[in-house]
This record gives structure tokens, C-alpha cells and sequence, in this order.
């Protein structure tokens, strides 16, 4: 059992500036993320586009700005559950909350940040009948033990990097890989590209395009895809049928948490403190919703700040919270860290 | 001088809708669709990397051609059709008048 201050779900911007927040109050902070890497759609969807909204930052990185949130929090040494979807929440019988993730992981704490963004990100499912039927059953979205298709015959769907990385490396393991697409062109790195053609050019791996997949076929497991373009139809005997089409952002489990949900987003009250329905839980980010809201990372910054207040107000009610600047009283890590501004000395020149 | 174009949506159940649009406000399809409240997600907030503003075509308007930004999320998209656009690399000018686009399903 993890045990903190703060359970912040959502690792991108939002929930990381929450930890610093959190920290100046001496509040701990644990996040948990369905991503295997902090930074949320900022390192997922476009870590190298420029973002020139966050005051003082005439341009910056969507990357560059996760990894100066990473540094900025570390005195603050947050825990991480990454790779992980938070799943459900309870209260225990001392009113705290836990939250338990896809993977059994549980973690208590009084206070809970929704900063979930537009969700988790989950892979983008082709619309083909008896999909459901086959999913585990010889389709996967992603792959996550490349042993399980030693000697096996192998589809892999999609244009872009992720299906071009995948070809390359199923091809010395599986017994056949055959990439389809639904055009000729793909997009990825160029290194990739080439070494894509080279297997084809050696044999090595099968290419189809432009096709799409029409149809799934088989009796408990999938045996065979049936392809077409413009008339031509081409059924494909394989064990197993991988699409790789990115992915797409759902509310996901949060979505039957009892909270009071309005347009896919987390209702709060904006004119107090981000706070959810459910007293302890708030939500922040572009995962929140109230009149007037805006989906800007600044706004979230902003919205992690009052919510760290109240947080702490909820946690020590005898305790004034007397609001702070950094210039003046700096900052004190967990881990024994300070900075703070240089003191002035008073001597005589003489 | 108005600054203003009419153009029509056709939403998912097959409304129509028509909506005035500023030209003056550097605003693409999608934003305005969003800012009639038009079931347009925008996932992505305007990079076409999500597809969740694509529409259909159905006025004769000469759109300026597909980057290819536009072009690879298209080809990564579903139900894709040869009149297929992303609305967020729309953007609003003078020439759209009375431009006509449907909304593609989710």
C-alpha cells in the first residue's frame, strides 16, 4: 500500500505542478499514471511542437516543459504508479481514500487530485465486426510480450512508427509478418521506413497496400483476415491480427466514480477550491469543468495551486496556512534540499 | 466591413446548422464548431494528430490542399472518404462562404 498526502491522477503538467504546490505546504504527493512516462499528452501526443502560452516562456517545448516540471518537483520527491490506470476508489473506515489501479497496486491517502486530462489513452479500435470476439483471442493492440508470437504467424495494421517498429522486430522472431496498410505511404522514421523496405526487399517480411481490413474469421481463436481495395479481396490465414492505430484519450474508469460528470469533463466548484461532489476528491486540469472554463495548461497551474490549499486546509483544519513567496522563504525538499535567496550582507567598505 | 462568413454543418443525426464565423479571428473549422457547441471534440487541440474534428466536403469550395500533417492523420483515420478534411486545418477566411461540411462519425 502506497501512502501519501496527495493522490494526484494524471502525470502531465497539471498533476506535476500540483506536487509542487503540495510540497511547499509539506504535503506528499503520489501520481499515478496509465503512461508509462510523466508528461501526459504533452510527451505522448506532441513533445516536440512549441507551446507559447505559459507566461515567461516565449517558446518552450511540450517535452522541455515536462522535463522543467520534473526538475522543479524532484525536491519534492513525488512516488510514481506509471503504466498503470486507476481503477477504482473506496474510503476505509479511517475516511481515507483508496484508489486501486488495472494492476492491483493500491494506494491511501486523505485527499485525491483528479488531473486526468482528457483521460487515458487507449489504443484506437478499428470498426470491424466480432472485434470484441477476438480481442486476446488473436488480436492484440499492443504487444506485450514479443515471445508470445515466436514461430507464430503475425498481422500488424498501421502507418506510422509504432506498426513499422514492431514489423522490424516480430521479423526475427515470429514465423511470418506481414505489414498492411491502407496506403502506400508511411508515416514514421525514415530509418525505420528503409529498414521496413529492406525486409520486404529480402523476404523477410510481407507488405500489403493499400488494403483495409474488412473482415475477422475464425471459431474460438482468429484464423484469417480478409483484406480489400477497390474491388480486390484477399483472405490472409494468421494467428494473430495486431492493428496499431495510435491511441485515443477516454474519461476511462473515472467516469463510474459517482462524480457528477457534464460534457466528458469533471464538474468543480471554480469559485472555491476545484473541489469534486465528493468532499476530498477535486479535479484539475482539462479534466475539470465550470462556466467559463479554458483547457490551457496555465489555467490547470493555477487550479493546482487553490486546490493544494484547500487540500490542506482539509487535511489539518487546526492549522493556519498563511500564504508564502518562494523569493522569501525558498524552498525546503523532502530530501533535506534548500534553496533559497542569497541573504545580504552588511559590512563596510572601507 | 463584416468580417463575418455563413457556413453549415451537418451534425451526426444529418441537422443542419448554419453559423456565422469571424475571418478576423485566426479561428479553423473545428474552433467554431466547438464554439457552437457542435459535438466536435478536438482531442488534440487543433495539431491534426486526432481526426476527432474530421468532416466531409459537400460544397464545390477549392480548400487549400492538405499539409502533410493533415494528409498522414487521414491516412491513419476511419472512415476516411476522398472528401474527407480535418476541420482544425480549416481556417476561416473570406473564400468559405457558404462552405457546407459534415461531420464524419466519432
Amino acid at each position: 500500500m502506497v501512502k501519501t498526502d496527495i493522490i494526484i491522477i494524471g502525470a502531465g503538467p497539471t498533476g506535476l505542478f500540483a506536487v509542487f504546490e503540495a510540497g511547499l505546504l509539506k504535503l506528499k504527493c503520489h501520481l499515478i499514471d496509465s503512461l508509462p512516462i510523466p508528461g501526459g499528452q504533452c510527451a505522448e501526443i506532441y513533445p516536440k511542437k512549441p507551446i507559447y502560452d505559459i507566461p515567461s516562456q516565449p517558446e518552450i517545448l511540450a517535452g522541455d516543459l515536462v522535463d522543467n516540471l520534473m526538475k522543479q518537483i524532484s525536491p519534492f520527491q513525488p512516488g510514481f504508479t506509471l503504466g498503470e490506470c486507476a481503477q477504482t476508489i473506496e474510503k476505509n473506515s479511517s475516511g481515507d481514500f483508496i484508489v486501486t489501479t488495472d494492476k492491483g497496486t493500491k494506494h491511501q491517502a486523505p485527499i485525491v487530485a483528479i488531473a486526468g486530462g482528457l483521460g487515458t489513452f487507449e489504443p484506437r479500435k478499428p470498426n470491424l465486426v466480432d472485434l470484441e470476439k477476438f480481442e486476446n483471442h488473436g488480436v492484440d493492440y499492443m504487444i506485450k510480450d514479443p515471445e508470445k508470437y515466436r514461430n507464430k504467424k503475425v498481422i500488424i495494421a498501421g502507418g506510422g512508427d509504432s506498426a513499422l517498429d514492431w514489423t522490424i522486430f516480430l521479423a526475427n522472431i515470429a514465423k511470418e509478418v506481414t505489414l498492411i496498410h491502407r496506403r502506400d505511404e508511411f508515416r514514421g522514421a525514415l530509418d525505420s521506413v528503409e529498414k521496413v523496405q529492406k525486409l520486404k526487399d529480402d523476404n523477410k517480411v510481407k507488405l500489403i497496400t493499400p488494403v483495409e481490413v474488412t473482415e475477422l474469421h475464425g471459431q474460438d481463436f482468429l484464423e484469417s483476415i480478409v483484406v480489400s481495395n477497390e474491388g480486390m479481396i484477399k483472405t490472409i490465414t494468421t494467428d494473430y491480427f495486431i492493428p496499431l492505430f495510435g491511441l485515443t484519450p477516454k474519461l476511462g474508469p473515472i467516469a463510474g466514480w459517482g462524480l457528477e460528470i457534464e460534457k466528458n469533463a469533471i464538474k468543480v466548484n471554480n469559485s472555491l477550491d476545484y473541489q469534486t461532489n465528493i468532499p476530498g476528491i477535486y479535479a484539475i486540469g482539462d479534466v475539470n469543468t465550470y462556466p467559463g472554463k479554458l483547457k490551457l495548461i496555465l489555467c490547470g497551474f493555477h487550479e493546482a495551486t487553490l486546490m493544494c490549499q484547500s487540500a490542506f486546509q482539509m487535511i489539518y483544519p487546526d492549522k493556519k496556512n498563511i500564504l508564502k513567496y518562494t523569493t522569501v522563504s525558498g524552498i525546503s525538499g523532502f530530501d533535506g534540499s534548500r534553496k533559497e535567496a542569497k541573504k545580504s550582507t552588511i559590512k563596510a567598505i572601507k | 466591413m463584416n468580417q463575418d462568413v455563413t457556413i453549415t454543418v451537418i451534425d451526426r443525426e444529418g441537422k443542419s446548422h448554419e453559423l456565422i464565423a469571424p475571418t478576423d479571428m485566426a479561428m479553423n473549422l473545428m474552433e467554431v464548431c466547438k464554439a457552437y457547441e457542435l459535438p466536435v471534440e478536438g482531442t488534440c487541440g487543433g495539431m491534426a494528430m486526432c481526426a476527432s474534428c474530421q468532416c466531409y466536403l459537400e460544397s464545390e469550395h477549392d480548400l487549400p490542399e492538405k499539409s502533410d500533417d493533415e494528409e498522414a492523420m487521414l491516412s491513419e483515420a476511419f472512415h476516411v472518404k476522398e472528401n474527407s478534411r480535418l476541420g482544425c486545418q480549416i481556417h476561416m477566411s473570406k473564400a468559405l462562404e457558404g462552405l457546407t461540411v459534415e461531420l464524419a462519425p466519432e
